[in-house]
């Protein structure tokens, strides 16, 4: 079962007068459980589908559907509260809030979503542990390394359960070993759990350990493989 | 909310240099300002005060037309009745009935219009202060009943000193001219040089001698237990001697009850101008911590917080400086102006100048607590206003975008 299908998917930026086909007719399926690296130069469009899947940015035209569910067409405050419920975000740049714990990094995605105080400590905890920082739960990001602080950002994607895990070049700050450890664990919850995750990513350490691989360039598919 | 809340106060102490200058900007604006409207406050009261002291009390009952222009034939209608009244009223706390006579004083080195006050002078001290103001001589003794007390500046002016004489003219109830031989004890100097070059004090024994009746008042002036009554105290006195006029000294002497009016109003327009002022300064430093966390909110609204806890989040961090700095602020005003208000600061500087307007040179600043409460209140609606513009700004990012920002 397709848990996103994106339709004809089209993303025009205007640069003053000159207009740029981020997404030219993108049309593509991801379906539960799948490790999708998407891969591509610098402005092949990557981190614009990735945004447009995500909900975090409105498609020119086409359709973005999830559980059958077209995001496209859903108002601001709707889409808000479906990416709450629903997608995982990990960035780049790690990008977790400053002035919260490790856990209560984690935690607060639970808290709106109305998870109760047992509830998220719990789980707060569990994911700590399966990302291996229980013992860096007290520590604030900027105590922690690049390689922790993304770990953290990977167990506050998943803290909300959602039904897939969008990462934009989540291993571009961190050193080999870093990238490895984050792997490891990013392909564990996708083996254990069945949790679905879809890559933009440079790196070929990652696109090794994807298990599709789906290049794109200048805003159109250019292959999809399955390894 | 319990989250937003944590963050928002965590936020605020993120940069703690920034949030100590905006915190020390606005504890010293609110001080600044409230020990400046505390000064403003204490000069306006010192000056209604001292009018109240020696010229006006609280009260003055008067026959309508007499102020018209001091015919001395208008004296109070039913004497014996109001008297009566004021005796038995618990609001009165004393009064003095008085002869006033405008007319012209002189002697052989110039001639001046004055107005004499006479009156039984153990009922005066509880009702004017001039005898705790005299500079030179006494404030009437025993001896010869010819005795006056006359203001410095118009001892000055005709060049007057004790023992000396000073003639009073004035307009009979007949119309005739008559004259008056006074014998100057003691001068004055009420901190008011207007009143002090006007007016002169004699004993009414002797004015009712000259009249040849003891019945003659023009004037009654009275001081009620608390100032707060007087208006009470004026309405009842209305009622039952409506052949009467019964003025408030805001009455007697409007300009001062306008300056009072007009300060009240003066003291909000003028901390609303110094907050406004902060405002800026608040709106500047959440913008500055907006555009420097553009990324983090650009996160925040990609994992779920919606507009109006971002809203809630931006307002709740421009609170708590305002939280912080207000009560700060607000117990250094309190302390200061305490203490100014005990030891007193010295204006004598500025004397000659300050008794124009009736002030003494030792100011006790005061401030009254609604006023403390206004200011507060409006300082937190002047905060809340000054977040919405960064909230605003907050809003409007894109969390696409936002999130890439450096």
């Amino acid at each position: 079962m397709n848990v996103i299908e994106t339709k004809n998917l089209k993303k025009i930026y205007s640069q003053g007068e000159i207009k740029v086909n981020a997404l030219n007719d993108v049309s593509v399926n991801f379906k539960q459980g799948e490790f999708t690296a998407i891969v591509g130069p610098s402005g092949s469009g990557k981190t614009t589908f990735l945004n447009t899947v995500g909900g975090l940015d409105k498609p020119t035209s086409g359709n973005v559907m999830i559980d059958n569910l077209d995001i496209t067409k859903l108002k601001a405050n709707k889409i808000i509260d479906f990416r709450l419920r629903n997608i995982g975000f990990v960035f780049q740049s790690y990008n977790l809030i400053p002035v919260l714990t490790a856990k209560e990094n984690i935690e607060f995605i639970m808290l709106m979503q109305g998870y109760s105080e047992a509830n998220r400590n719990e789980r707060a905890l569990e994911l700590l542990d399966a990302v291996g920082l229980s013992k860096e739960a007290k520590r604030r990001p900027g105590q922690l390394s690049g390689g922790q602080q993304q770990r953290v950002a990977v167990a506050r994607a998943l803290a909300s359960k959602p039904k897939f895990i969008l990462a934009d070049e989540p291993t571009a700050n961190l050193d080999s070993t870093s990238t490895k450890n984050l792997l490891d664990i990013m392909y564990d919850l996708n083996r254990k759990e069945k949790m679905t995750f879809i890559f933009s990513t440079h790196d070929q350490r990652v696109i090794d350990r994807a298990k599709r691989v789906i290049t794109l360039e200048d805003g159109k598919i250019l292959s999809d493989k399955t390894t | 909310m319990r989250q937003i809340i944590k963050i928002a106060w965590r936020n605020v102490w993120r940069n703690k240099l920034r949030s100590f200058i905006v915190i020390t900007s606005m504890v010293l604006g609110l001080w600044s300002g409230l020990f400046s409207a505390s000064m403003m406050s204490a000069l306006n009261n010192q000056r209604i005060n001292s009018a109240i002291k020696s010229q006006l009390s609280h009260l003055q009952i008067h026959h309508p037309s007499f102020q018209d222009n001091f015919d001395i034939k208008y004296q109070i209608n039913g004497l014996n009745k109001v008297l009566k009244a004021l005796d038995e009223n618990k609001k009165v706390n004393s009064y003095s009935s008085r002869i006033v006579l405008s007319g012209m004083a002189s002697t052989a080195r110039g001639a001046t219009g004055v107005k004499l006050i006479g009156a039984d002078h153990t009922n005066e001290i509880n009702i004017t202060d001039i005898h705790s103001h005299i500079v030179k001589g006494t404030y009437f003794s025993g001896g010869t009943s010819r005795q006056a007390v006359i203001g410095q500046e118009l001892a000055e002016k005709l060049k007057l000193d004790i023992k000396k004489s000073i003639y009073l003219t004035f307009v009979n109830e007949d119309g005739s001219q008559e004259r008056l031989k006074l014998k100057v004890v003691g001068i004055f100097k009420s901190g008011n040089s207007i009143f002090d070059g006007s007016h002169m004090f004699a004993q009414k024994d002797y004015l009712d001698k000259i009249f040849g009746k003891e019945d003659i008042i023009h004037e009654i002036a009275l001081v009620s237990n608390d100032i707060n009554q007087a208006k009470e105290l004026k309405d009842e006195l209305l009622k039952a001697f409506p052949d009467n006029e019964i003025e408030l000294w805001s009455e007697i002497s409007p300009e001062l009850g306008y300056a009072n009016e007009m300060l009240s109003f003066f003291l909000y327009i003028f901390m609303t101008i110094i907050l406004i002022a902060l405002s800026f300064g608040i709106i500047n430093t959440m913008l500055m911590a907006i555009l420097e966390r553009k990324r983090e909110l650009g996160v925040l609204m990609s994992v779920g917080l919606n507009k109006s806890k971002i809203f809630l989040m931006i307002a709740m961090e421009t609170l708590f400086i305002s939280i912080v700095s207000v009560p700060l602020g607000v117990f250094l005003s309190y302390v200061t102006i305490s203490y100014f208000g005990d030891v007193g600061i010295d204006l004598s500087m500025v004397e000659e100048g300050l008794e124009q307007f009736g002030m003494g040179t030792r100011l006790y600043t005061e401030l009254y607590l609604d006023y403390y409460i206004n200011i507060t209140l409006l300082t937190f609606l002047l905060t809340f206003i000054s977040s919405l513009f960064p909230a605003r700004r907050a809003l409007k990012l894109e969390p696409a975008v936002a999130v890439r920002s450096i």
